[in-house]
């Protein structure tokens, strides 16, 4: 190589520039393809984005972590993205306030239906201890999943990848399910979304109209809420249940 | 707009701190955005200035997962040897979550209209 080139591919290679700007030129890219679809559910940009980044370091041979140095500068954002939340919510909250307790049912019904069927369906299909314990609770926010796996007997870091699949998954699919159940009302479809995909539901919630948004948000809160409380207490209960 | 950012992140700060000195098993952030909330409640409303740094940041909230969502380069090993649970278990759990939640919520919130005679109880 051209001694020059070679320079600028060590500095780019150990720089965070390079990972920071490939994961918004992604995300550009990603995003201008939904737009020309009319933002249909099925060109996810998560999904797109995620697809062309691991594409590149699998086809380059970079490690994760070295691109995971650039790109944490948007991770790190997720924080005050969260945070933020609290300003849909609050222009809502009438309308939140007046569904109070089916929203609590909705929740306790929803969320426990996510944790068990994704245990019980995995169970059936022969998935090992640490997978099915990783599983549980894959419908909540990363960091809350994570603890929560860690505490079950699951493996934190296949917990991550597992919640933003089912996040995807969701996000993608979610129209086509609330449609051919004839769901019509935003706030009934936002809080479904948020209940089944956290964050990643709640984004494209959010594409769709503010008050879905909110109500996707206020699930993926509660819902995260009531996980992080019950399934460490559940599960070893659950699995003694059908230990026999 | 930097205004609002220095916002955001002091209740992201002291939501981290109220997690770790009460050791809950709630992320901070989640419990930055209770307090938000609350001070929202008090005040009567977010400012312009926040209303709209956080409509910017919410719009575009896809993008913060992806550098998670790439990690998924580590676990290929993994999930190849165990593909079938888990890709069954995603895919019919998310759908199931989906339909029970907006089901329920549903017949809760949409009530079809009482025949007359039942008014009276």
């Amino acid at each position: 190589m051209n001694p020059n080139l070679e320079e600028i591919w060590v500095y780019l290679s150990t720089s965070p520039l390079l990972g920071l700007t490939l994961t918004l030129l992604a995300y550009q890219a990603a995003f201008w393809i939904y737009k020309r679809v009319g933002f249909h559910p099925i060109a996810n940009p998560v999904l797109i984005s995620v697809a062309i980044l691991a594409s590149l370091l699998l086809a380059t041979g970079t490690p994760y972590q070295r691109y995971f140095d650039g790109a944490q500068f948007v991770h790190f954002l997720l924080g005050p993205a969260t945070v933020a939340l609290a300003i849909p919510l609050h222009a809502q909250w009438p309308r939140l306030k007046s569904m109070a307790g089916p929203l609590l049912i909705a929740l306790v019904a929803g969320s426990l239906t996510a944790a068990l069927s994704a245990w019980g369906i995995g169970a059936l299909l022969g998935g090992s201890r640490e997978s099915l314990m990783s599983l549980a609770p894959k419908s909540v926010t990363t960091p809350i999943a994570m603890g929560v796996a860690e505490r079950i007997g699951g493996l934190p870091s296949l917990t991550a990848v597992l919640v933003i699949s089912a996040g995807i998954i969701g996000a993608v699919a979610g129209r086509s399910v609330l449609n051919r159940l004839h769901i019509g009302d935003h706030a009934v479809r936002g809080f479904a979304i948020g209940i089944a995909s956290h964050g990643i539901g709640t984004a494209r919630a959010f594409q769709v109209s503010e008050q879905a948004g909110a109500f996707a948000a206020l699930a993926m809160g509660l819902n995260g809420l009531i996980t992080a409380v019950s399934l460490p207490w559940i599960m070893p209960w659950v699995e003694r249940l059908f230990a026999s | 707009m930097i205004a609002a950012l220095t916002l955001l992140l002091v209740f992201q700060l002291v939501g981290e701190v109220i997690a770790r000195a009460l050791a809950l098993p709630i992320p901070g952030p989640v419990i930055g955005m209770a307090l938000l909330f609350l001070a929202l409640l008090v005040r009567g409303g977010p400012g312009e200035d926040l209303r709209q740094t956080s409509g910017q940041l919410l719009q575009h909230l896809s993008l913060l997962f992806v550098p998670a969502g790439t990690g998924i380069v580590i676990y290929g090993d993994r999930i190849a040897a165990e593909w079938l649970p888990l890709v069954v278990a995603l895919f019919l759990s998310t759908f199931l979550a989906l339909a029970v939640t907006a089901l329920v919520l549903q017949a809760l919130t949409h009530k079809r209209p009482k025949p007359t005679t039942e008014a009276g109880k």
